[in-house]
């Protein structure tokens, strides 16, 4: 898997209100994965937490605020911030997003879109070759929910995908739940874009839940809200996938109405038991 | 800019209408059924918004509490409108939130309201502050006594000192769940002593003379020459209360050298 050392089992988000919980006992879990820039301060309860997840379990270092979409160049004290965690805590995956969150100085918290044009390729290419290069490891980039589209787009979601990834030596994380959304949400047919998705190039799977609501013209509208369980249908196309490409480190990711412990940790459980089954029905692989 | 061939995404419209509740959707914008998505576009401009006003409620749960929760996300939103971050450290977004509260009209009748944010703005940087082991008073048993006055410290990097004319301490710890609510009978200034000596942030209230005390140990003054000036400002300064409160907070730390003891 290009990019990624995780085990091929399920894992989830950490959220600090489940470290008592997590700590307590061995997790049926095979990876937790944190979100980088919770911890880039200088110490603290959130490095003590890490620490701990590193000590005991794979660890997966997930960026929200490098910015790789972004027309102005890469932050470089940003870049430094992702180089000394990754240095720290050596994660079997550091992983970004095909979309921007900052402009003109101003941070927007929330990843946005792109139009797939040559130049934005080009764009992206630079800035995850950039990245790569100043953290001395391969990136994962991740496929996003999207709620608009753009008159400039020219090149498939997908085809934009693997041009990054042939060009750079990436790897990909493929969101599920993601896939689900911006098919609905752009009348798209999901099979049929994982059908063109490169599977060998994924270095890890995110699911989550979402919810609908409407557009103006009360067309169906998935907000990828990460607050809710995985829904039937998201879980359909996530066994398609493994199916198809074999076990995958699998992410649950819960980030907002975070249930109890037991709650998140049996979605993970979910996930697993899927993982399980698509490794059984596959011919048994040679020991590594 | 970037070199602008024809198909370069007009990211700057986009930023633009972001911030700009009565911007059209910017051109280029599209969906499978509509040329101009507006409420499609505005689920980008509300998560920007509840996202920023979500991180400052999460940062100033005292100050929500005391406000109430539609005039806190009203509020807030003034301030995210008006001061967008500009890090994606968000754990410190709101670092302005305090004075931007001390100026804000219609939060005049809780005049408290800033120095309460500043408590908690200082809350949050002492929780993400440097690891450093705090000092035990067990340390100070070797020195002669002769010698405690020329004795100089290194503060806790995550120590702050946030001083009121209101009792901030008591008004946090009610509103934080620290204390019950009742009415503050001894109504007065409080200054409060925020430190990490673990991974838990504590805060203290300090005693009368103490914030010109830690002023003087953290611009490097000894011991005495701290006490002398915290007593010059506030006859009411009482070292041994002082040395237990910093104790008490453990907010004294050793980093490279504990603490300097001159030689006889």
């Amino acid at each position: 898997m290009p990019g990624s050392r995780l085990p091929l089992s399920a894992g989830v988000g950490f959220k600090p209100e489940h470290f008592a919980a997590i700590s307590a006992a061995p997790q049926p879990l095979g990876f937790f994965e944190v979100h980088a820039e919770n911890y880039m301060g200088a110490g603290g309860m959130p490095h003590a937490q890490l620490r701990f997840l590193r000590e005991n379990y794979a660890l997966s270092l997930h960026g929200v605020g490098l910015n790789i979409g972004a027309k102005e160049p890469l932050d470089r004290a940003h870049l430094a911030r992702l180089k000394r965690l990754c240095d720290m805590y050596q994660p079997e995956s550091f992983s970004e997003h095909l979309a921007w969150s900052a402009h003109g100085g101003l941070f927007f918290n929330d990843l946005l879109p792109l139009p797939y044009t040559e130049a934005n390729l080009r764009l992206i290419i630079d800035h995850v070759d950039e990245a790569q290069t100043t953290l001395g490891r391969r990136l994962l980039l991740e496929n996003p929910a999207t709620y608009v589209r753009f008159a400039q787009s020219a090149i498939p979601e997908t085809e934009f995908l693997h041009e990054v990834t042939r060009a750079t030596g990436c790897g990909l994380l493929l969101d599920v739940n993601n896939v689900f959304v911006s098919a609905r949400n752009h009348d798209f047919d999901a099979s049929a874009y994982l059908a063109a998705f490169a599977l060998d190039l994924v270095g890890e799977i995110h699911l989550a839940g979402h919810f609908k609501t409407t557009d103006d013209q009360g067309a169906t509208l998935c907000i990828d809200a990460h607050g809710s369980p995985i829904i039937a249908d998201v879980f359909a196309l996530y066994e398609s996938v493994i199916a198809r490409a074999g076990p995958l480190p699998t992410l649950i990711e819960w980030d907002n109405d975070v249930p109890e412990w037991p709650v998140l940790r049996d979605e993970a459980i979910a996930a697993q038991r899927r993982l399980d089954r698509a490794g059984s029905s596959r011919a048994a692989p040679a020991a590594a | 800019m970037t070199n602008c061939s024809q198909d370069v995404f007009d990211q700057d419209a986009f930023a633009h209408a972001l911030r700009d509740p009565d911007a059209p959707v910017p051109r280029g914008v599209i969906s499978h059924n509509s040329d101009a998505p507006r409420k499609r576009f505005t689920v980008y401009r509300n998560n920007v918004m509840v996202g920023l006003i979500t991180a400052l409620e999460a940062r100033f749960p005292a100050v929500r509490k005391i406000v109430g929760e539609d005039f806190f996300k009203a509020m807030a939103k003034v301030f995210a409108a008006a001061q967008p971050p500009v890090s994606p450290l968000m754990m410190f977004y709101g670092d302005a939130f305090p004075s931007f509260l001390a100026g804000f009209e219609p939060a005049r009748e809780v005049p408290y309201l800033a120095d309460v944010a500043r408590l908690e703005a200082a809350r949050t940087r002492a929780c993400h502050a440097a690891d450093a082991t705090p000092l035990t008073p067990a340390a100070l048993r070797g020195t002669a006594p002769e010698a405690l006055a020329d004795l100089r410290f290194i503060l806790h990097p995550s120590l702050e000192i946030v001083a009121s004319d209101y009792p901030i301490v008591m008004i946090w710890a009610m509103n934080s769940g620290e204390m019950e609510l009742a009415p503050i009978t001894d109504w007065r200034g409080e200054d409060a002593l925020v430190s990490r000596p673990g991974v838990d942030v504590e805060v203290r209230r300090l005693p009368p003379g103490a914030k010109t005390f830690l002023q003087g140990l953290a611009a490097g003054d000894p011991l005495g020459a701290a006490a002398a000036s915290a007593l010059a400002t506030n006859v009411r300064f009482d070292l041994a209360a002082n040395l237990a409160a910093l104790f008490a907070g453990l907010a004294i730390a050793t980093t490279n050298e504990p603490f300097e003891v001159p030689l006889p």
